[in-house]
């Protein structure tokens, strides 16, 4: 059996359409089969509420009198790209307040319009003959702009890998506080509801199809930036009418110590065609896998400690490395069942019909990363190759004295095979000489935590470890931890005017 | 039941929790203490049938003693239930119900002020804070 998109909207024209959420559908799946419930379901609806940083709207403001080309343009201290014609301007939800910084940003500034909220628009310009004014500052409301169009190039994941830290220290990120020696685990997305996972060889939703978008109807534009399907993490690009949205799908949001984000309701509704369709709706967070990701190690390819579903992440507790750790959501399933559910309403009571993708997106689309044409300078560009170390037996005085004749302020301590065991510094020298008494040798009063980089490291991410340790040295060192070189605050003067080309 | 203790300059240098726990045979519990040179602030737990003989002798001993209470507040109209609090926190306050709604259990907080730091929705706060 197989039904026609046009025989599915006819029902729901009459009002006779039967409809499902997405974590309904493999209940009805298992108890009639799949051809029962092929017979039996019209349309299965999905839902996903959570951070999805890459939103943001374009508006257009109506023209002043006298009229601004508007250059450069700010909502309430955020500024939004005006880069494009006289009064219009596109609002990214991630850009920061040049006065309130973190604490609001452009997903701040589209609740606050959603909300009915007046917002301060400033604009300015190096006025032209056809627009001569040159600044502009006023308060809008929402309903007063011409357009406010919600554009939104990447939303609705298809799964998202979850994040653990195996660090030592608390890391704040995109995925929230992640706890050193992985302390909790922190996930996003809907799993079961989530409108790819329902749909992931893209037969049912592309460009053209409707969609709920923040409360209000919207359209799926097409393939959203970074999409990869061919590897199971589709995106969509989705838009909708502002000025039609409700805040209870809209939120803004600050990931302290990361940056601001805005909370998304999308759900996409799956007209129910044939039996591949029963199948990919039939999906279950127990089906939906993903890796545990450790966020400890500061790159692109940051390994896996395991792989876990969302029925385990659901359960709030999952297995890492042979440990059980508390894993918690970034994103509210409660709200991705609320949207489901309205898209439900909607569409058993007629308000919304459906439509077929007006062309197939590429199911076999695949995420690749960046190809650099400039390498970034790297610690051994920079380093300190001549590097004075201490043993740990050796009496203070001695390291003392190094310190001294090598003009420096920090001494890698060494054992008797030059493994790197510990660093001194003139500080803690000055501290045992005012306090003696724990010891006379180097091993005595020596820090035995040390924080090192490598030769390969980037210099950008040697200079993140200076700055979240408050410290001014790093020992380089190589993988048998022997000191190589030392990366000082100093060293970093090399950088400027590219020194390190050479 | 959960205390919260503040020393001040004066007696900040005598062993005052101990001696409590020496002169009633409570065995008190501290989860969280913050002791400077010349103030300092715990945080103890305690049975609660003897609250008031702890709360006295420590009163007695110079110290101030406030009994906390639900002293993390959730505004339910800035939660959207996404839930990022409930692994971060110690102390297991924050768990969610069967329909995915947030619940929170103020009585285990021992305010270290995680959850309020890191709530993407600056949904919570400290009592007296907002």
């Amino acid at each position: 059996m197989r039904r026609t998109i046009h025989e599915i909207n006819e029902r729901i024209k009459e009002g006779n359409a039967r409809v499902v959420t997405a974590e309904e559908m493999p209940q009805v799946v298992a108890e009639l089969g799949e051809e029962g419930a092929l017979a039996e379901v019209d349309v299965v609806t999905t839902g996903t509420f959570g951070a999805m940083c890459s939103s943001g709207c374009f508006f257009n403001f109506g023209h002043a009198e006298p009229p601004i080309r508007m250059e450069k343009v700010w909502l309430n201290d955020v500024e939004a790209y005006a880069g494009i014609a006289a009064v219009d301007a596109y609002l990214g939800a991630t850009e920061k307040s040049t006065t309130r910084e973190e604490n609001y940003g452009g997903a701040h500034v589209i609740e606050d319009l959603v909300s009915g909220k007046s917002v301060e628009l400033r604009a300015i310009s190096r006025g032209t003959d056809c627009y001569p004014r040159r600044t502009l500052t006023t308060e809008i409301l929402l309903e007063n702009c011409n357009q406010a169009i919600m554009v939104n190039p990447r939303n609705g994941y298809q799964r998202y890998n979850a994040a653990v830290n195996s660090g030592d220290r608390v890391l704040h990120t995109y995925m929230g506080m992640l706890l050193p020696s992985r302390g909790n685990v922190t996930y996003s997305g809907a799993g079961v509801l989530n409108p790819l996972a329902n749909d992931p060889h893209l037969r049912v939703i592309g460009p053209g199809v409707p969609c709920f978008l923040g409360g209000a109807e919207g359209m799926v534009v097409g393939e959203g930036t970074q999409a990869s399907p061919a590897t199971g993490f589709g995106t969509l690009m989705v838009t909708g009418d502002l000025k039609r949205m409700d805040p209870d799908y809209l939120r803004a949001a600050t990931m302290t110590g990361y940056g601001v984000t805005l909370y998304v309701g999308l759900g996409v509704p799956i007209p129910v065609l044939d039996i591949e369709t029963v199948r990919s709706t039939a999906v279950r967070d127990e089906d939906i896998w993903v890796d545990v990701v450790d966020y400890s190690v500061p790159s692109r390819n940051r390994p896996s400690l395991g792989q876990v579903t969302y029925a385990m992440l659901r359960s709030g507790r999952v297995e890492v490395g042979g440990e059980e750790v508390r894993a918690s959501p970034l994103s509210s399933f409660r709200r991705a069942r609320m949207v489901a559910g309205e898209l439900k309403e909607w569409i058993e009571s007629g308000r919304m019909t459906l439509a077929l993708p007006t062309r197939p997106l590429d199911p076999d689309r695949r995420v690749e990363p960046m190809k650099e044409t400039v390498e970034g300078p790297r610690v051994l560009q920079i380093m300190e190759r001549r590097v004075a170390t201490i043993g740990e037996d050796a009496p203070i005085r001695d390291a003392a004295a190094k310190l001294l004749k090598g003009e420096t302020n920090h001494l890698p301590v060494v054992n008797g095979d030059g493994v790197l065991v510990g660093i001194v510094t003139t500080y803690d020298i000055s501290k045992a000489v005012v306090n003696p008494g724990k010891g006379n040798d180097v091993r005595d009063i020596m820090r035995r935590k040390v924080v090192t980089t490598t030769p390969e490291e980037p210099v950008d991410v040697a200079i993140r470890k200076l700055e979240k340790y408050n410290i001014s040295a790093l020992p380089v060192v190589d993988k048998a931890m022997r000191v190589v070189g030392i990366l000082t605050a100093m060293d970093l003067g090399k950088l400027i005017g590219g020194r390190w080309l050479k | 039941m959960k205390l919260l203790v503040t020393f001040s300059s004066k007696e900040g240098k005598r062993p005052i929790i101990a001696q409590v726990v020496r002169d009633t045979g409570v065995l008190v519990n501290v989860e969280r203490a913050m002791i400077e040179s010349n103030e300092g602030e715990a945080l103890i737990d305690i049975p609660e049938e003897s609250c008031r003989i702890v709360k006295d002798r420590l009163t007695e001993l110079g110290a101030a003693v406030r009994i906390l209470e639900d002293e993390i507040l959730l505004d339910e109209t800035e939660c959207v239930d996404c839930g990022a609090c409930i692994s971060i926190c110690p102390q297991e306050v924050f768990s969610f119900d069967r329909e995915f709604k947030l619940q929170m259990d103020a009585k285990r907080c021992v305010l270290c002020g995680r959850c309020i730091e890191i709530c993407p929705h600056r949904a919570l706060s400290r009592k007296g804070e907002l």
